[in-house]
């Protein structure tokens, strides 16, 4: 039976990040990295650029053969893991192949949720994340001249763009009351969702589907108050969930695998990371958290550093929401948490926006802040940057007297600090 | 994984000018605006000192692991931080894994930018007017040397944040297969060359003498292996001790006698390795085991002497001062030792400041190291008989002595007294080599200073050296 030292399952930002790791303190253990898919590594966040065009399907992988040689990595394609026995300490793949392991990092990522809509699964309509799905997607693109999209999320919004700019008349359907919720606070998804309505898009938040049906060669979505849209292409992108079916309850699960701050799982040799785990967030508080690529590098990093026994590992302080999102031209960047609910008075927010003109985008910045120490900050078409955003919520930075520096210029009263803070 | 060449910034000596923001966008930007330099220098608010956005081309790049479109990569050679813009798709999620603001969008260029270097010849520090900026280009050095031979075992006993094991391994290297060495006792066979188990601690011929005849037993093998028309270097790694004090006869007669030998001392001021005694390296005021502190004692009473300099009157073939701090001059040094051991007696005399015999945190060595050199507490410079003695940096402008004795525990006790002694010793130091570089008279003044007494200007020298 082949066996490795190291085994990791996924090939994508965790674990691509979780054997750089490994290797960096390890320099001679056995490593093998397993992807179900018959290419190299690459990231889902560059599928819709691959639907767009922008990227050439075979321009996107992560790492390239020379790379693994030099990690002296084995990298096994076509090699989907369907069972792990950790009694054995061995996988089984779909093949029916068993790979042995010394320890196992699941980095599985996520897949699309495919929502309880009557109908559904007896039409055709498309979902994304994996390469597949892209290609697919592209082809169906060139010939729709109606599109629906299920969910408002950074997928749906992504594919929205790409059809408006096909020509294509689209509807984007989103449950929450707002575009790219979790993400965006509701100021900045005004203005997003304005840009989309602007481009002529469609935007229904606060709507539900409730049936699909086919219809000829299209489809027939029908909402709940009623109305109905046809379309030759429909998009489910209602969020995902942790890739875990092939798991079948051999690890504790609840909204992704459960681990601890090393990542790792209840289970006495295997980690987890990326996607595919329940990210505790670093707030301690309902925040979403996980589910970006920043966070998986970051898990992917610590399972690694961890499985080598690499002393300088230090323990994830959990999940801060961050994106950066382009769209129709503009910029929007978010990190961190919004003001909650019931906030006290320990909170304190910051807040600036310039209408459009003639020759000047529209602007928008809105700053959290509690006990002087950074939240959250949402922009669109303000430049900051986002990474030390990121540093800055993490460090606890006190900011009380830089407050107003902040909100006029983000970008270099944060680097000062930052750079200070280096020093 | 290969070092990387650094544009390294001192924000004490910046005053905001700018220079380097404008040669950046002239060469790099679509438009020449200073806002789309690949270097920021920002004020800081609150403190108002010059900080600094800019790449630091790091070795486990976050913006590399976060780009989903392959578009950043870290070269292989050279190790800069590239990025492709055709692969690019300007989601900036490497913005996001950067916390320096080494990589940002730029609203001009409509895409995200960064320092590239500019191919090893950065215009923003050729445009710096006061040093702030400088290339530090030593990383090459131990890519070269990394591609040599590492001749010592793997792992070695030292302790935490020694500097030794550098000035063992990369000379070692540099040297080379064809060489006997000899370490007499002292941190450098504590740190593992004789071995362990009965198996030697190097991958060449390595002998243990004792500290009085380290350079006598090198003069013998290096003569019986000519003799048998070989060409071994023939090598010692000392500490001070054995090389300055007890093991000084047989050093000094080598020397005179033009053995072809090249002679490294590292030098950590005192007898660290059985526990942090004196040595005649030992500076004043400085804690040992052996002039501790009490109501009577304050540290060690006299001056260390200046053992190189010692070295230089013997007229070697090469002799020369060096520092963990300034590697490329200890290379190019390393270089001419070894050269000049082919036909005379090289001096090679390498500062190692002592992590726990000198009470600094472990981290700190080769700040100390630097900070020695800065305050020109150890100064850096070598001497050829035909070319006499030239100093490797400037002295006219070092930092007060205090910044580097505030840095070691072993100083702590000083009084303003003790101080005010070292600080004349610094000072007396400085004008003495200023005059033995002197221009152009350096040149025939040692050449006949050594071995003849006579002149003036000679006794001024000599009167200063004994004191
Ligand atoms: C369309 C899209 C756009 C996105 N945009 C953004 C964005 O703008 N910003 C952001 O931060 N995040 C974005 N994300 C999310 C981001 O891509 C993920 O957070 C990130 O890829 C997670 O990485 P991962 O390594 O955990 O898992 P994944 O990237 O999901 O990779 C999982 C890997 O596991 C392999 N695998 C799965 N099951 C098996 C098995 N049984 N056996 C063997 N191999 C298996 C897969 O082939 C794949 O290689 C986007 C995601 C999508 C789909």
């Amino acid at each position: 039976m082949e066996r490795y030292d190291y085994l990791v399952v996924g090939a994508s930002h965790a674990g691509l990040e979780a054997v750089r790791a490994i290797r960096a303190h390890d320099a001679t253990g056995s490593i093998a990295m397993l992807n179900r898919d018959p290419v190299l590594p690459y990231s889902p966040t560059v599928l819709p650029y691959v639907v767009s065009g922008r990227s050439k399907e075979d321009r996107v992988a992560l790492r390239d053969h020379p790379w693994f040689e030099s990690l002296q990595t084995a990298y096994l394609e076509r090699t989907q893991v369907s069972a792990v026995d950790a009694a054995k300490a061995v996988v089984r793949c779909a093949d029916g192949k068993e790979i042995g392991y010394g320890k196992l990092l699941l980095a599985t990522g996520a897949k699309p949720i495919i929502p309880p809509v009557s109908g559904l699964d007896g039409v055709p309509y498309h979902v994304l994340r994996t390469l597949d799905d892209a290609l697919a997607l592209r082809n169906a693109m060139g010939t729709a001249k109606h599109a629906v999209v299920l969910g408002a999320g950074l997928v749906g919004m992504h594919a929205a763009e790409n059809l408006a700019k096909g020509k294509c008349q689209v509807t984007v359907v989103e449950m929450r009351d707002q575009v790219l919720p979790g993400y965006f606070d509701a100021e900045a998804a005004a203005m997003i969702s304005a840009a989309f309505t602007g481009n002529g898009v469609e935007m229904l938040t606060k709507h539900r589907v409730t049936s699909v049906a086919k219809q000829g060669q299209q489809c027939v979505v029908k909402l709940e108050n009623g109305e109905q849209r046809i379309a030759d292409l429909l998009l489910v992108a209602t969020g995902v969930t942790p890739e875990v079916d092939f798991l079948k309850g051999a690890l504790d699960i609840e909204r992704g695998i459960i681990v601890d701050e090393f990542m790792r799982t209840r289970v006495a040799n295997v980690w987890a990371a990326g996607d595919v785990v329940q990210t505790r967030s670093f707030f301690g508080d309902g925040t979403p958290a996980g589910g970006i690529l920043p966070d998986a590098v970051e898990q992917g990093r610590t399972a690694g550093m961890d499985m080598a026994g690499d002393p300088g590992v230090t323990p994830y302080p959990g999940g801060i929401p961050l994106n950066t999102y382009n769209f129709f031209g503009n910029r929007a960047l978010s990190v961190g948490r919004d003001l909650p609910a019931n906030a006290g008075t320990e909170w304190e927010v910051l807040r600036r926006n310039s209408a459009a003109s003639a020759s000047e985008p529209a602007r928008y910045l809105k700053i959290v802040l509690r006990d002087n120490c950074l939240q959250g900050i949402f922009g669109v078409n303000v430049l900051f940057d986002p990474g030390i955003m990121w540093e800055l919520i993490l460090r606890r930075t006190n900011l009380s007297e830089l407050r107003q520096q902040l909100l006029d210029h983000p970008q270099d009263t944060a680097r000062a600090v930052m750079s200070g803070i280096w020093r | 994984m290969s070092a990387i060449n650094t544009i390294a910034f001192k924000p004490a000596l910046c005053d905001g000018c700018g220079e380097c923001m404008t040669a950046c966008s002239t060469v790099k930007s679509v438009n020449g605006s200073a806002a789309q330099s690949r270097i920021q220098i920002i004020a800081d608010p609150l403190k108002g000192s010059w900080e600094l956005a800019l790449c630091r081309q790091c070795g486990d790049p976050r913006c590399v692991a976060d780009c989903p479109a392959a578009a950043l990569s870290k070269e292989a050679n050279g190790g800069l931080i590239s990025w492709d813009a055709e692969k690019c798709v300007n989601c900036l999620l490497c913005t996001a894994g950067c916390v320096y603001a080494g990589i940002a969008f730029s609203a001009d260029e409509g895409r995200v930018v960064k320092c590239d270097q500019c191919g090893g010849d950065p215009q923003c520090v050729k445009a710096c007017p006061t040093q702030a900026l400088t290339y530090l280009t030593s990383a090459s050095i131990y890519n070269r040397w990394g591609d040599l031979e590492d001749l010592f075992v793997p792992g070695l006993g030292g302790c935490q944040g020694c500097n030794t094991e550098i000035v063992m391994r990369h000379t070692l290297r540099r040297v080379g297969s064809n060489t006997v060495l000899a370490t007499p006792p002292g941190c450098i066979p504590g740190m593992g060359s004789v071995g362990y188990n009965g198996m030697a601690g190097t991958k060449v011929p390595v002998f243990h003498p004792l500290l009085t005849n380290t350079a006598s037993m090198l003069t013998g093998i290096r003569r019986q292996f000519k003799r048998k028309g070989r060409n071994v270097t023939a090598m010692a790694l000392a500490g001070d001790g054995g090389a300055g004090d007890v093991g000084f006869q047989s050093l000094s007669g080598a020397a005179e006698r033009g053995e072809e030998i090249l002679f490294v001392c590292v030098d950590n001021e005192g007898y660290m390795n059985t526990g942090a005694q004196r040595s005649g390296s030992t500076p004043y005021g400085a804690w040992t085991a052996t002039t501790p502190l009490g109501t009577e004692a304050h540290g060690k009473v006299q001056d260390s002497k200046n053992m190189p300099l010692l070295m230089m009157w013997h007229r070697c073939a090469y002799v020369a001062t060096a520092s963990t701090a300034f590697m490329e001059d200890l290379y190019e040094k390393l270089e001419k030792a070894l050269a000049a051991s082919d036909h005379g007696f090289a001096y090679l005399h390498i500062y190692s400041p002592c992590t726990s015999g000198w009470r600094f945190p472990s981290g700190n060595n080769i700040e100390v190291a630097r900070k020695a050199v800065e305050t020109n507490f150890a100064i850096l410079w070598e001497y050829q008989p035909d070319q006499g003695l030239r100093l490797s940096r400037p002295i006219d402008k070092p930092l007060p002595v205090v910044e580097y004795l505030k840095l070691l525990g072993k100083f702590k006790h000083l009084d303003a007294a003790q101080i005010q002694h070292i600080e004349n010793h610094v000072a007396e130091q400085t004008k003495l080599f200023s005059e033995l570089a002197g221009i152009g008279k350096g040149v025939e003044r040692l050449a006949a200073a050594a071995p003849l007494s006579a002149g003036h200007e000679r006794s001024s020298v000599s009167e200063r050296l004994t004191r």
